[in-house]
């Protein structure tokens, strides 16, 4: 049954791409959208498009703007300066009550006087269902996050979890067009916020809406979204699918911010059609790079190679030369985590690089440990060279 | 176990303290008036009988408590004596007020909690303010606000919204701007602290699940400050009932108020007994709506909120 589901999910969104679509009209456009609070500017000239049924994420360090984002979607903050539209409509002037917009509250906002299912119940009524309906809306929701005995407790007798959930199915009852999450699975523990991920899109495929979810959290990122956004500073710094964000950070931030890298300094030796060939300080041997369109880098720049520790190997053999580009250090620290082992290798020059390998075996003993001479070396494929 | 028993004490004493208050100053004055209320009057020092003779012993005890009557409960509840009517009036008067107390006070409160942060503190001194002048003093200045050549009426002919001028004072209407006045600070304070504690987000979150701001005030602002709203009715309803220096210079020969009528029973008829009585009566009469408080208290710290 889930792997069904799962397969419809994949089949779905195989195909499912309108940004790449130059007639696709979007469902929400912010338009070099700018808010300050007297000097201080929270977000800095965006602009977004998000098409409709879009999962998008919004994934920033804390302070960057995300919320402040959301609420003017919301309609709880006018932009400074730009616009939001919504299906062609422009939304300034729009109050709250009046846009097909509902928000998770980061606080979850339950209305402490009313009960869970007073609480869930509270959008269906605003918007003029029928008694029946709105029960059966309430159980409904009550049953997808798993709350359908906690249906006549107040919001003070429930858990932190059980809170979030109740915001949760509070903020999907009505159905919203889009609905903005913010953070909304931050207090549940890992096996239920899988769970929920998965619940969570097939609504999203079902009902045919448009989520907009911040979160922390870059594994359900990944997983959730169609799109991420990463931004810094009330800026977006780069909009693109999952892998391409990790593939394909655009900068040292967006790499840096999402995974584990290594970001080594390098300047440009040569170019040879899309390779580069790269000299740093760290190894005496020059790196080669494939750089498919070379970045716009030309000799003589300074520029960063980025490399994720899973993309490297690691040996206690010297490798041949054809091996490929290659660094000796030697094994400074190992954290084991079970399905994987991050190894710490500290070069002659004293920089430290991460490399991560699975735990293929179950053996106790690892053929790597502590101050063993290793060589650590990668493909030209391995690394992205970055400008900024 | 030492220890436990220190801890023990330590306790006690914390909760001894205030009850040993309330005994002293309040339960045994409340005693002697209960058993004044039960003696007879006499023309005498003080002016009633019996009296609790101590060197007698045990006899004397018994003796006490035989001459205990309740003639005087008799007399307070007969329908002839104006009693019940002035306990009735004081009911309304008091009923009446608290109501245009709460239509008054609930807006101040409301616009107070909404106003900027760093407003709040002056207006807040604002509200209380009143209480750095006499009671006594402001209520005087009504007289001179409210009389037939006082300021109003001048303001009001000057202006030429009236030919003759309005008869206020003397009349219930006066007793009632005068109750709203004084007692306003009581209503708008307690207002303010549920108000002021009251979540932005959840107003937003209301708003967002489509809800305009109107209907948003009445499901979610107004019910959660009827913690407020109790506290607030209480402290002003309870002493209005009481209430005796406002009818008495503000209201007319025929605003009856039990406050009024305790004051002329003991200083004009000069019946420290039927006084004690009417005044026992009251306190009986007031302890029904503590209680009733009391009780949606404890409901709601057993809902927690
Ligand atoms: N009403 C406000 N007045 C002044 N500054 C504000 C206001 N709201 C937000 N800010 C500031 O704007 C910045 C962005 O806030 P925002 O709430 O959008 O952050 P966020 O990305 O959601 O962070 P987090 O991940 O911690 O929730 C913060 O530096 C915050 O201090
Ligand atoms: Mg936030």
């Amino acid at each position: 049954m889930a792997k069904t589901r799962t397969q419809t999910i994949g089949a779905v969104r195989r195909t499912f791409s309108p940004w790449t679509d130059a007639t696709a009209t979007p469902l929400i456009r912010f338009e070099n959208v700018v808010k300050r609070f007297g000097a201080f500017t929270a977000v800095n000239n965006v602009s977004l498009d998000i098409y409709e049924r879009e999962f998008f994420a919004l994934l920033g360090p804390s302070g960057c703007g995300k919320t402040t984002l959301m609420r003017m979607l919301a309609g709880f903050e006018d932009p400074t300066e730009g616009r939001i539209t919504l299906a062609g409509q422009d939304l300034s002037g729009v109050p709250p009550y009046r846009r097909p917009v509902n928000m998770m509250f980061q606080s979850y906002a339950l209305f402490p006087h009313m009960s869970v299912a007073d609480n869930i119940a509270f959008g269906p009524k605003q918007a003029g269902m029928a008694k029946a309906d709105i029960d059966a809306r309430v159980e409904e929701m009550l049953t997808l996050v798993k709350l359908e005995s906690f249906a006549k407790r107040k919001p003070h007798q429930l858990s932190g979890g059980q809170r979030q959930r109740v915001a949760l199915a509070r903020s999907l009852a009505t159905r919203p067009k889009v609905l903005l999450l913010d953070e909304p699975l931050g207090a549940l523990d890992k096996k239920l916020r899988e769970e929920t991920q998965f619940e969570l899109m097939d609504l999203q495929m079902e009902l045919g809406m448009t989520f907009l979810i911040v979160t922390h959290d870059q594994e359900e990122a990944m997983t959730v979204a169609d799109r991420i956004a990463v931004m810094n500073h009330g800026v977006l710094v780069q909009v693109d699918p999952p892998a391409a964000i990790y593939e394909q950070p655009a900068t040292k931030y967006v790499a840096d911010f999402i995974g584990d890298v290594n970001i080594v300094e390098c300047v440009v030796d040569g170019c040879f059609g899309g390779d580069l060939r790269l000299s740093t300080p760290i190894t005496p041997h020059p790196l080669q790079i494939a750089q498919g369109d070379a970045g716009g880098v030309k000799t003589g720049d300074k520029v960063w190679l980025a490399i994720r520790p899973e993309k490297l190997r690691i040996s206690l053999e010297a490798p041949d030369a054809a091996a490929g580009n290659c660094f000796a250090g030697e094994i400074f620290d190992i954290g084991y985590l079970g399905d994987l082992s991050v190894y710490h290798v500290e070069l002659p020059c004293g920089t430290r690089i991460k490399v991560s390998q699975p735990n293929l075996s179950r053996m106790v003993e690892r053929p790597i440990s502590w101050e063993d001479k290793v060589y650590v070396t990668f493909t030209p494929h391995a690394g992205v060279v970055l400008s900024r | 176990m030492a220890t436990a028993g220190e801890k023990g004490i330590g306790r006690l004493f914390v909760i001894a303290v205030p009850y040993l208050w309330l005994l002293v100053l309040f339960l045994v004055p409340f005693l002697i008036v209960l058993k004044i209320s039960l003696s007879q009057d006499v023309i005498a020092q003080p002016p009633y009988a019996p009296l609790l003779d101590l060197s007698q012993g045990w006899a004397g005890f018994v003796d006490f408590l035989s001459q205990l009557n309740f003639d005087n409960y008799v007399y307070v509840l007969d329908w002839n004596n104006e009693f019940l009517d002035a306990y009735g009036s004081s009911l309304i008067i008091a009923a009446v007020s608290t109501v245009l107390l709460l239509l008054v006070g609930y807006p101040i409160a409301y616009a107070m909690a909404r106003a900027p942060r760093t407003l709040q503190p002056t207006l807040l001194m604002l509200v209380i303010l009143p209480f750095w002048t006499s009671f006594l003093i402001r209520v005087y200045a009504w007289i001179g606000i409210l009389s037939q050549d006082g300021l109003l009426n001048q303001a009001l002919q000057a202006l030429g919204l009236i030919d003759a001028p309005l008869e206020i004072l003397n009349t219930d209407l006066a007793v009632y701007i005068g109750i709203v006045y004084s007692y306003l600070p009581f209503m708008v304070l307690p207002l303010y602290a549920a108000l002021e504690k009251l979540d932005g987000t959840l107003l937003e979150a209301a708003e967002d699940l489509g809800c305009p701001p109107m209907r948003a005030f009445w499901l979610v602002t107004f019910p959660l400050s009827l913690p407020g709203v109790a506290a607030g009715c209480l402290l002003c309803f309870i002493p209005a009932v009481g209430e005796f220096v406002i009818p008495d210079l503000l209201g007319g020969s025929d605003t009856l108020m039990i406050g009024k009528s305790l004051w002329t029973e003991f200083t004009v008829n000069r019946s420290w007994t039927a006084s004690s009585a009417v005044a026992v009566l009251l306190l009986i009469v007031l302890v029904v709506p503590i209680v009733i408080y009391q009780n949606i208290q404890a409901r709601q710290l057993e809902a927690g909120k």
